[in-house]
């Protein structure tokens, strides 16, 4: 017989990390293999399943950051260290790092996207000689819905970070803008060979990836994280299905030149 | 090997058969229809011949027996998981040739596209299926141009004419059993339909631009987001995860999943508030283009068996064989747009 998917395991929560009133990172126990862009099924009993992508990869454990937006993640908010959690995965094909050594490489992650890229960028902070050249574009729509705070001051010794949000009161230390703004100022070298990975709302995607396009990357250069309802993560369910593309077995990592194809 | 049985024989097969399995076929539930005073056809438990109507097509399919409406994963009891029993007799279903071929579909979602189900699997393994012949086609059936009339992958083939049982069996470990009961040993050949008065036609040169077709607008109007033409497909696979919890000790309950729609609400809904699909028309595309289109660029065959049971139960009116049928158009329409 085949294994049994649908079970989860239980997970112990070693920190809460709050970022925002709304959004807290959960560092659980894990043990196994697991790539930064994959996700868990975060099982609460009595509120059902969502799920949350990996935003940080430790030894023996992982990072799962929440917003509290629903019925299983407000649930999920009750939980505090040393409290323990039902998951299971992780699934779905998470962002491969070999696509991005020994390049050029620009991130750009609109809020919450940040979290699955996230691994990306932390690999690439610790071996910053991999890649070529490394910039950062985070945006958030006010400075107190900024995450990982901490880490940016870190990742800035590795890397070109741009730090930006929508809108502020005139103090801030942020710059202010449109992730896209940024993305003609970009410095590199060779345009034709530089990768670029994009994850945020689906309009933040459309139009940053239109101005990549413009700037004369090619869509086999970037990669873009889909996000849809799943109820199973296995590809049984359905609720994923764009086409002939299953977001949760084919994705959510997809190379652009299959993503702009996924039309729903 | 055929055989002919009596009515009494064949009844003697079956209690014999029901020591190690459930036979469901398609019985008569009087007063379940959809109205007052109507009758409903569907799968159910059957024990005698008379209880099995041939003369009709069943309006749910047989899918219910694989995929329960809804089915209990585990139950929960504070931290320890524990997995459903599984049943312990196997199933023998009694199915038309499209059905035997939906199950193939079936198979296809749950066995090869990622891992194997475990659930469905444990199910499958222990089900046999028995054809049962189509002398002429229903109503709304096109099963012929979907290439689903016809199969010989069956555990055995059953026809009744004048009030004998005819059996064309497949199953060795059968056979002992049908001898035993048989007033005649002789070829028995299943009746298949060649024609229905329902034709389809899927175009070739579908691509994602039908999205943009103004044949969907109509929907908008018409559809009114019940669902039921994906809970009698026998081939619509998807569902929700749903957790009960007892009223008794809120610390214990279960995890089910039960059967979901693309076509009501909420089947997108993420977090936040987002959703996809907002207008029916898009979402009829979205069920129409899986069963003739992308499904086939997945799996190798396209997921309608043609059973036409969506076109009988739609309160609507809504052709699923006409949709299709307009693709042809949709094609031509947006190809235009696209090479402005």
């Amino acid at each position: 017989m085949p294994a049994n998917e649908y079970l989860p395991f239980l997970t112990e929560i070693k920190e809460v990390i709050k970022h925002t009133d709304i959004e807290y990172t959960f560092r659980l126990t894990y043990e196994g293999a697991v790539k930064p862009g994959q996700f868990f099924e975060v099982s609460i009993p009595k509120y059902g399943e969502a799920p949350i992508s990996v935003s940080g990869i430790g030894v023996g454990t992982v990072d799962l950051t929440i917003r509290r937006v629903g019925k299983v993640t407000n649930e999920i908010f009750e939980h505090y260290a040393g409290d323990k959690l039902f998951m299971r995965g992780p699934y779905g094909n998470g962002f491969d790092i070999a696509n991005y050594q020994g390049k050029e490489l620009v991130v750009i992650a609109g809020g919450t996207g940040l979290s699955p890229v996230k691994g990306v960028v932390d690999y690439f902070a610790r071996y910053k000689e991999e890649t070529k050249g490394m910039t950062l574009i985070a945006g958030f729509k006010t400075p107190k819905d900024i995450l990982f705070i901490e880490e940016f001051s870190c990742w800035k010794q590795a890397m070109e970070v741009i730090l930006t949000v929508d809108c502020a009161d005139n103090d801030t230390e942020c710059q202010i803008g449109l992730v896209t703004q940024y993305v003609p100022q970009l410095k590199l070298n060779k345009i034709k060979e530089a990768v670029a990975i994009v994850v945020g709302p689906p309009m933040m995607m459309k139009f940053t990836t239109q101005e990549l396009l413009k700037r004369g990357f090619l869509e086999e250069n970037i990669w873009i994280s889909q996000e849809r309802k799943m109820c199973c993560g296995i590809g049984k369910c359905g609720h994923c299905k764009i086409d002939d593309i299953y977001i949760c077995l084919d994705g959510p990592v997809f190379n652009y030149v299959k993503g702009c194809q996924l039309l729903d | 090997m055929g055989y002919c049985l009596d009515e009494e024989g064949f009844n003697q097969v079956l209690q014999e058969l029901s020591q190690e399995y459930v036979v469901y076929a398609p019985k008569l539930f009087k007063d379940g229809g959809s109205f007052s005073d109507t009758d409903r056809i569907r799968y159910g438990e059957i024990h005698s011949l008379a209880e099995i109507v041939f003369d009709h097509k069943a309006e749910y399919s047989f899918k219910e027996v694989l995929l329960p409406l809804s089915q209990t994963l585990f139950f929960f009891t504070e931290d320890d998981v524990k997995e459903a029993d599984a049943p312990k007799n196997g199933a023998i279903i009694l199915v038309r040739s499209c059905d035997l071929h939906a199950i193939k579909r079936l198979d296809a979602i749950y066995l090869e596209n990622g891992c194997e189900d475990y659930y469905y699997k444990r199910l499958r393994d222990k089900v046999k299926f028995v054809l049962i012949g189509c002398e002429a086609s229903f109503d709304n059936c096109f099963c012929v141009d979907m290439e689903t009339n016809q199969t010989d992958e069956y555990d055995a083939y059953l026809a009744i004419k004048n009030g004998k049982v005819y059996i064309d069996n497949h199953n060795e470990t059968w056979e002992a059993m049908l001898a035993a009961r048989s007033t005649q040993t002789l070829t028995v050949i299943p009746d298949f339909v060649t024609h229905n008065d329902t034709r389809v036609q899927v175009p070739d040169g579908i691509t994602l631009d039908a999205i943009e077709a103004s044949m969907w607008n109509e929907y908008d109007g018409r559809c009114i987001n019940c669902g039921r033409c994906n809970f009698v497909c026998p081939t619509c696979t998807c569902f929700t995860m749903q957790d009960i919890f007892y009223t008794d000790n809120g610390k214990v309950g279960e995890r089910r999943r039960v059967w979901a729609s693309c076509m009501v609400d909420g089947f997108t809904d993420v977090a936040g508030g987002g959703y996809y699909r907002g207008k029916t028309g898009q979402r009829m595309r979205f069920r129409v283009l899986h069963k003739v289109y992308d499904y086939k660029k997945r799996n190798g065959c396209h997921m309608c068996v043609g059973c036409g049971r969506c076109d009988d139960i739609c309160p609507e009116y809504i052709s699923f064989s006409h949709a299709v049928n307009k693709l042809a158009e949709a094609v031509a329409e947006v190809a235009v747009h696209a090479g402005k």
